[in-house]
């Protein structure tokens, strides 16, 4: 590792972030962003479903429960949906995620939502890094149980 | 890791034992990921799991001899389960599950684990930290693939006739080729003729042809060829079903006249007394309100525009065959095709609305496209370039390139073809008139295919002059109305203020309105440049991510005529594999329903936006219809009783990732 292009080592903590992406579209922008070397810190952790309309809520909640410092929730564009309009019904259960994260005492960006298409590997990019420069000044979750970093 | 093969051997391999088996081979992929991951401390760590039998680092998992070592190891160490951790399963996992089925593994024993371009090529410089990550992500995709479950991926039917949308140069080669080799094809044009964008260029580059002489044919073979249905002036309403048996609705719009009757004498026309600009000429000299698209137009019919016409009647009283239906209404057909192969075009940057180096400011600046029309013998000027404030043919030309294109203002990509067709134009005028002046503003030329540079060369030998520079002011002289000109010669260092009888703005390829309407019936993606994506920008450049559904021409991105024609016949090519076949292999994740479970609720019903769960009135539960269901899952997370399950991606099996994103963790099957 050269270490002119290296980027500022940090020894503090790094967050976990668990991101649920959906095969057609975000799945693929996370695969652009590779293909395009937009770099990002090595915080999320992606798990495929088909459509942004499986991630169920019990897959978030336990993501928390496991010791997730931010759930990230992601699907095609409203309208580009592969399955017609799963994704509008991912809003909508969006919106009750969100209630319940907050009835929990999390702070809102804990759990964020963004529609990414497959071309769009820099908007992913971006909203990694986001992410996780808005999850490093919180600190680790309050829900993280004990023996996980 | 230390087990060797035991005495279990051909098809009992395929009965899926209570005991996992589990083996794990990590990709380097060249140094795209051993640069970055250690893939060695990667594989020692996967080794100790529970369940892991084998761990194997290769250099390409992908080559014949990685591919070979994976079908060794499940032989050698009985495997029932494999994880492939390298790029991405959206390009090799169809792959790796041939590699397994053929040692007798259900196919979907496969996990796929992506630590290229989600790990390696995204944290170049985080070594270590890559190298842990993947180590997550394997063990994630161990724990998955201990509970992925046999599934029988299904074989449907495919009807042998294909649909093409757009009957522009692309759609009408991918529908002669079908035709040729005997299939119906029923070709869909929303314009009036079929032809698309270049019947209206007046020649094409590098040779010059005159652009409808070599398409005229070639729209008359279309129209001739017994197996092609053409459906002009129509649009792709609805587009339901999947490969093989797609449902397409198509709306024919009125023309207000009976086809069968119209001989495209234009009679017609020569009675009405409207007046409008001539689209086909982009808008210079006019057409009547009833009209023959253009000379050559195929169907040779004429066509009433119905928001200009005054109803005055004269075409009715002028046709003597009695075609013309004032009161006509759309018609629809309902056709059952195979395949669709998406060739919808483009149009070009429109320059008005910003006022781009002045154009719809001061007159005498036009764009590439009026030009050409202007070029064209059978153009408003019977062509005779001309410029629009005073109708004087111009002496002093100047060309701008990159309108639209290659500016971050407007569009970052290259359209590709402006060089080309300003070289040509510029050659054009200089052959019919050589006492013009030509002056081509560029950033660079580009002139990457045969010909193309010794076009560039015979405009040089010409007299046209190049400069390397982009306009950063562009005035009108209010007296002569000239085009006064200011840009840096970059080449020499220099300001230049030059003066020009005409401007032509050479603009670049944009998507057209309708290509949000096609991307939502076919359901494909669109790329950042907002034109239709392919399955795959270098091995799958003309598939799309749904079956059976195929892209041409510049729809997919910008293109020359030849590309476009090479994509079309490359589409029929891809198409034919179905037609022949006339089967299909289609994914087999489905939703499944547990009746034991079921309370017949039905709210799974009202979340499938493809009507395949139904519900048993009798039983009172919901029955997943597997042909139907295409496997989003949506309706699983919307059960209130657990009832319902996705194949492939069942709770226990996403469970499974989710709790060992930090440490190791067992989950219940």
């Amino acid at each position: 590792m050269s270490a002119e292009a290296a980027p500022a080592k940090t020894d503090g903590w790094e967050p976990k972030i668990v991101a649920f992406c959906c095969n057609w579209c975000s799945y693929g922008g996370a695969d652009s962003a590779g293909m395009g070397r937009f770099q990002q810190p090595p915080t999320a952790r992606i798990i495929r479903v088909m459509c942004s309309g499986r991630i169920d809520p019990l897959h978030v909640f336990n993501a928390f429960l496991e010791g997730a410092d931010a759930v990230l929730v992601t699907g095609c564009h409203i309208g580009d949906c592969h399955y017609v309009n799963g994704n509008d019904k991912t809003k909508i259960k969006y919106k009750f995620l969100e209630n319940v994260v907050r009835e929990l005492g999390l702070e809102k960006e804990r759990l964020q939502l963004n529609w990414i298409s497959a071309s769009e590997g820099e908007k992913f990019a971006n909203f990694i890094r986001d992410v996780t420069a808005q999850i490093k000044k919180l600190g680790p979750s309050p829900l993280k149980p004990g023996g996980v970093s | 890791m230390s087990e060797t093969g035991t005495e279990t051997k051909g098809t009992e391999v395929k009965k899926d034992s209570d005991e996992k088996r589990v083996g794990v081979f990590v990709c380097e992929c060249g140094v795209n990921i051993g640069g970055v991951v250690n893939t060695r401390a990667v594989a020692d760590y996967i080794g100790t799991l529970p369940g892991v039998k084998v761990t194997s680092v290769n250099k390409f998992t992908c080559s014949d001899s990685g591919q070979a070592d994976i079908q060794q190891k499940i032989k050698e160490h009985n495997l029932n389960r494999v994880v492939v951790a390298a790029c991405s399963p959206k390009t090799h996992e169809p792959t790796f599950r041939a590699c397994i089925e053929q040692m007798g593994l259900n196919q979907y024993f496969l996990e796929f684990v992506n630590i290229r371009d989600h790990c390696s090529w995204i944290h170049m410089w985080e070594k270590e930290k890559a190298t842990e990550k993947a180590k997550d992500l394997i063990r994630m995709g161990v724990e998955r693939a201990k509970l992925l479950e046999p599934l029988q991926a299904s074989e449907v039917p495919v009807i042998d006739k294909a649909l093409v949308v757009g009957a522009g140069v692309a759609g009408m080669q991918a529908a002669l080729d079908l035709a040729d080799m005997g299939f119906q094809v029923y070709l869909v044009e929303k314009e009036p003729s079929i032809g698309g964008r270049m019947a209206r260029f007046d020649k094409v580059f590098p040779t010059n042809d005159c652009s409808i002489c070599i398409l005229g044919p070639k729209m008359v073979e279309v129209a001739r060829n017994k197996n092609i249905k053409i459906m002009s002036y129509s649009e792709v309403k609805e587009v339901e079903g999947y490969v093989g048996n797609f449902n397409v609705k198509v709306e024919h719009k009125p023309r207000y006249l009976d086809i069968a009757k119209c001989t495209g004498c234009a009679k017609c026309s020569e009675a009405c007394p409207v007046e409008v600009p001539y689209d086909f000429n982009e808008g210079f000299g006019t057409r009547k309100a009833i009209f023959v698209p253009f000379p050559q137009a195929v169907p040779l019919r004429a066509v009433l525009d119905k928001e200009n016409c005054i109803s005055c009647k004269a075409c009715a009283k002028a046709c003597e065959r009695g075609a013309i239906d004032y009161d006509m209404k759309p018609t629809y057909s309902d056709i059952n095709v195979g395949v669709i192969i998406g060739a919808v075009g483009f149009k070009t940057y429109d320059p008005e609305p910003k006022h781009d180096f002045g154009y719809g400011l001061y007159d005498n600046i036009i764009t590439a496209m009026e030009f050409e029309r202007l070029l064209n013998a059978a153009g408003p000027t019977g062509g005779h370039v001309v410029r629009p404030s005073d109708c004087k043919e111009p002496i002093r030309v100047g060309f701008v390139n990159c309108v639209g294109s290659r500016d971050k203002n407007t569009n970052i990509y290259c359209s590709g073809v402006c060089c080309m067709y300003t070289i040509k134009n510029a050659q054009l005028l200089k052959e019919k008139r050589p006492e013009t002046d030509h002056t081509v503003m560029y950033i660079d030329i580009r002139t990457p295919f045969r010909g193309y540079e010794e076009s560039y060369n015979r405009s040089r030998n010409l007299g046209v002059k190049f400069l390397r520079g982009r306009p950063v002011e562009v005035k009108e002289d209010p007296n002569t109305k000239n085009i006064l000109v200011r840009v840096e010669d970059t080449l020499a260092g220099e300001i230049r203020n030059l003066e020009f009888d005409l401007l032509v703005l050479a603009t670049g390829i944009v998507p057209h309105e309708g290509i949000n309407q096609i991307q939502q019936l076919l359901k494909l993606s669109k790329a950042a440049d907002g034109l239709l994506m392919e399955a795959h920008p270098k091995l799958r450049p003309v598939d799309t991510t749904i079956d059976g559904v195929f892209l041409a021409g510049v729809a997919s991105g910008p293109k020359d005529i030849p590309y476009a024609v090479s994509q079309g016949s490359a589409c029929a090519s891809r198409a034919t594999i179905l037609l022949k076949n006339k089967k299909a292999i289609t994914e087999g994740i489905t939703a499944v329903a547990n009746p034991d479970v079921c309370v017949g609720c039905g709210v799974c019903i009202s979340m499938c936006p493809f009507q395949a769960i139904k519900m048993d009135e009798q039983a009172g539960k919901a029955n997943v219809v597997k042909a139907l269901c295409k496997g989003c899952g949506t309706c699983v997370t919307a059960c209130p009783t657990g009832a319902l399950e996705q194949s492939h991606f069942k709770n226990n099996q996403v469970l499974a990732q989710i709790k060992n994103v930090f440490k190791f963790q067992e989950v219940a099957v």
